[in-house]
């Protein structure tokens, strides 16, 4: 069982640069430093993404070190930095997500 | 527990996980653990034109209590092990 919770945890993602999407909808991009059992992180260096239909991705430097609680996280992705250089995020046109609705 | 040993006898199947925000994403299920948070590598954003918020996202990690649907591969299911899972279960 300790074998399958570390597997399945956030451990191979700590230092990289992780993308995070909230409960509320918001793309925030930063570094894991750290996280617990209730997926609260702790994030460096972070910035957010914001989406729109009429412009391009617009990324605001949030800064500092973050930490978001468990209960406002939906996803957490692993930034390929590949993929990611390929993105021309000024080109983007994207409503931003909705909310989660429980 | 039952969902939690039924999700981990999925692990490397193709599923798509819909979640509350109407966002859907394909992927090969990677693990999963007691709250069932589940990890999902290769991902596809269904509607990627429309969602393309993830396309730079080749592995996610999704939290088990914003997943509204779990699609899963319709031969990998037994419906006939999980009735009796259910019903063991209920009987306690």
């Amino acid at each position: 069982m300790a074998a399958d919770l570390q597997e399945a945890g956030l451990a191979s993602l700590v230092d990289t640069t992780i993308s995070v999407i909230t409960n509320d909808g918001r793309n925030i991009v930063g570094i894991l430093r750290g996280y617990d059992q209730a997926t609260n992180l702790i994030l460096d260096e972070c910035h957010e993404r914001v989406y729109s239909s009429k412009s391009g991705v617009d990324q605001v430097v949030l800064g500092g070190l973050h930490v978001v609680r468990g209960d406002n996280i939906a996803v957490v992705g692993e930034l390929d930095d590949d993929l990611d250089q390929q993105l021309n995020l000024s080109q983007i046109r994207a409503a931003p997500l909705k909310a989660v609705q429980h | 527990m039952l969902f939690y040993s039924y999700f981990k006898t999925l692990v490397g199947k193709e599923v798509t996980v819909e979640l509350k925000n109407d966002l859907a994403i394909t992927g090969t299920l990677h693990s999963v653990d007691q709250y069932l948070n589940v990890k999902l590598n290769n991902v596809k954003v269904v509607n990627e034109a429309k969602y393309p918020h993830m396309m730079s996202v080749r592995n996610c990690f999704i939290r088990g209590s914003v997943v509204r649907y779990v699609q899963l591969p319709p031969g990998s299911v037994d419906i006939e092990i999980l009735h009796d899972a259910t019903r063991r279960e209920a009987r306690g």
